[in-house]
């Protein structure tokens, strides 16, 4: 008798195959300059249930450009494994071809010339053509949304959440949890949650005072489809009063809570669940050790690192999928589930390219729609860029190279301080940057760039506890984010030691000086999550900055130095 | 331009934290455990710990211990000045031997709780929880 376990390898490796097929054939057809929508839908209708998975969005509801990281080191248990295999190793681990489409959508490496060829990628009206079109194959196929949807733009920012809200609802998604979200305030997603017509999922958001789970955020939700009774769990990112100002929303506790995501699996089984799906914010590092320590979940959809994967991944008997960022990636997973246990699988990462793909009319209209009050100001050139700009990596971005110059310039500051997130499209070489481009990269509802003084002891403990914070060797200590970029500032870090002893050689960069701990530095930075933080908005300093500039060339950056690789 | 007066005190905080770590396990914590088991073994299984891995608020950490049977549990923090955190002793009519509160930590440290069992003898667990001045998350 074939064990499940095995039924689940045996179908990995034809998914495996059915990956490189099709992985193989959109290189021939970009070569023969015929990738077509049917190719990128193409799709062997499998088992009896479908899941369809978005997430973080951020707020992307146009077609844009986004570079994948070439640096996103592992650690730990993780070092040399998926997501963490970046460019070239990448694609030689997938059998993904240089120059193929999958090349520019999946990985980095000769970015600005595949963008020119290749053109922009993601639009929630693309995104709704590829919904349409697996709902046509099965009806009841479910739609999940991970979460950082209501953040990312000046359109968000200025209805605060609700053109998203409006756009996704157009999309119908079946369920839904949470991270960026909770920046707009608690009362503000309590108004929102309180009308959507869909499940705001959340086995891990407690009541602060009590520590006992959220009455408006229930753990799980049930769903008959296809005669498989669906539970689906919601995992929001548990680090949000650390990562993010918890003054914004200080009813709401989080945490991993794998305890109760284990008890929550037990209870869904004992109430018939068939198939047990987690819709998590957790990370990808942070899911694959959930999986292993929480026995029962048949598959992760995995948000929050942006990873964007071709295959799942196996963890025990769990499958993890991760699905990119900013509406760049729709997956399709379609599973086998008899008898209370899954099969098999077929899955494929659909990435949206959005000259191939047919907008749906009807929304780009409501898109549209909610981007008429700001058109002028979103459209208004501010200047033009010589460089790609892209945030991605774990050291520093040119966008963020960019912002940081704003900051010593327009702030008056010897060393600048920008947050390491992981959102914000790209543009390439030629391109004006408008004023929507730049909200992309700065929005949010703390954006006080602030100006003060740290002793050169302070600074490294700034450096010492962000580095812990992703490359701690156990998951469950990392938040998921970048290092924090520096301006002005150089420094060596050893990624394999440990906390208090990674960073080195720190080097106030003007003057080539090594940085004093007893001497205070005027540094400028932004996204504070302290309360009362005062300045300008970001977005106000790098538009005046690029405004000066006219055209912007950023040099390349060699302030950081990596080892322990 | 200056900063605010809060905006020193949150940053004073956050130096204040972070100026003390490492905190680890100290001879005094041994001692006490030593105290607690009169110097007697201690089993890895039967004494469960619940803490969040990274606190929100290092000053009102929420934890849990349980240890089916026990007549006593005692809660350390290793790495605060003053370790001894709780001891729940539960009589022979206990409904559950679980407790739960909220403590204060110091910094970056192990919560460690020993279980007095059933049957005399004694079982440790400890968990590291991260203290972090946070932002920048992805």
């Amino acid at each position: 008798m074939i064990s499940r376990r095995d039924f689940l390898q045996v179908s990995m490796a034809a998914s495996a195959l059915y990956g490189a097929s099709g992985f193989g054939n959109w290189a021939r057809l970009a070569a023969q300059q015929a990738l077509t929508q049917d190719q990128l839908l193409e799709f062997d209708t499998f088992g009896n249930v479908s899941l369809i998975h978005i997430t973080d969005i951020h707020a992307q509801m146009k077609p844009i450009y986004f570079r994948e990281p070439s640096v996103n080191i592992g650690v730990g248990p993780n070092k040399g494994a998926v997501p963490h295999l970046t460019g070239a190793d990448f694609r030689r681990f997938y059998g993904i071809d240089d120059g193929s489409p999958s090349h520019y959508a999946l990985s980095s490496g000769d970015f600005s010339a595949l963008a020119q060829g290749y053109g922009r990628i993601g639009g929630l009206d693309r995104v709704a053509t590829v919904v349409d079109a697996i709902r046509a194959d099965r009806p009841d196929a479910l739609l999940l949304d991970g979460g950082d949807t209501w953040h990312g733009s000046m359109t968000c920012y200025k209805t605060q959440g609700q053109d998203m809200v409006n756009v996704m609802n157009g999309l119908k998604p079946d369920a839904m949890t949470f991270h960026w979200e909770f920046t707009l305030g608690s009362d503000r997603v309590a108004e929102i949650v309180e009308g959507l017509p869909f499940a705001a999922l959340g086995q891990n958001i407690f009541d602060a005072e009590w520590d006992e789970p959220a009455e408006l955020f229930p753990p799980y939700t049930f769903f008959e489809r296809g005669g498989v009774n669906i539970a689906v769990i919601g995992q929001a990112f548990p680090y949000m009063p650390i990562a993010n100002p918890g003054w914004m929303f200080p009813e709401y506790s989080f945490g991993i809570r794998d305890e109760n995501m284990q008890a929550m699996v037990d209870e869904v089984r004992a109430q018939g669940a068939d198939l047990v799906v987690v819709l998590s914010h957790n990370g990808f590092d942070v899911d694959k050790k959930m999986a292993s320590l929480v026995t029962g979940i048949d598959v992760i959809l995995s948000g929050h690192t942006h990873d964007a994967l071709p295959e799942p991944v196996l963890v025990g008997d769990t499958i993890v999928v991760a699905s990119g960022s900013n509406g760049k990636f729709v997956s399709r997973v379609d599973l086998d589930v008899q008898n209370g246990r899954m099969m098999g699988f077929r899955h494929k990462l659909i990435p949206i390219f959005a000259d191939v793909i047919t907008p749906k009319p009807e929304m780009t209209a409501l898109i549209d729609e909610q981007r008429a009050p700001f058109l002028d100001e979103l459209t208004e050139v501010i200047g033009r860029t010589d460089s790609l700009l892209y945030r991605r990596g774990n050291f520093n971005g040119s966008w963020d190279d960019l912002i940081c110059n704003a900051l010593l310039s327009e702030r008056d500051a010897e060393i600048a301080l920008s947050p390491g997130v992981r959102w914000g499209p790209s543009l390439i070489p030629g391109q004006d940057i408008t004023r929507e481009d730049i909200w992309n990269v700065t929005s949010m509802t703390y954006p006080e760039a602030y100006r003060t003084e740290m002793t050169g002891e302070f600074l490294k403990v700034v450096l010492e506890d962000v580095a812990d914070n992703i490359f701690n060797p156990d998951p469950y200590y990392q938040q998921g984010g970048d290092m924090v970029r520096t301006g002005g500032l150089g420094y060596s870090i050893d990624v394999s030691q440990p906390q208090g002893s990674r960073i080195s050689d720190m080097t106030l960069l003007a003057t080539g000086e090594p940085i004093d701990p007893a001497r205070s530095y005027v540094v400028a930075g932004w996204a504070s999550v302290n309360e009362g933080t005062e300045g300008p908005p970001i977005w106000d300093v790098v538009e005046s900055h690029i405004a000066s500039m006219g055209t912007v060339t950023v040099a390349e950056n060699n302030s950081v130095e990596v080892t322990g690789l | 331009m200056e900063f605010t007066r809060r905006e020193t005190l949150a940053i004073g905080a956050g130096a204040a934290l972070m100026t003390v770590l490492p905190f680890r396990a100290n001879a005094a914590v041994d001692d006490l455990i030593a105290e607690f088991t009169g110097g007697a073994d201690l089993a890895d299984a039967g004494v469960e710990l619940t803490a969040p891995e990274i606190a929100e608020n290092g000053n009102t950490v929420p934890i849990s211990v349980a240890a089916e049977g026990a007549s006593a549990i005692m809660v350390l923090a290793a790495g605060n000045p003053t370790p001894p955190v709780a001891t729940f002793n539960f009589g022979p009519l206990a409904a559950s031997q679980s407790a739960s509160t909220r403590i204060r930590l110091a910094g970056t440290q192990d919560v460690i709780a020993v279980a007095k069992l059933a049957d005399g003898s004694f079982a440790r667990t400890s968990k590291t929880v991260k203290v972090t001045i946070g932002g920048c998350g992805g």
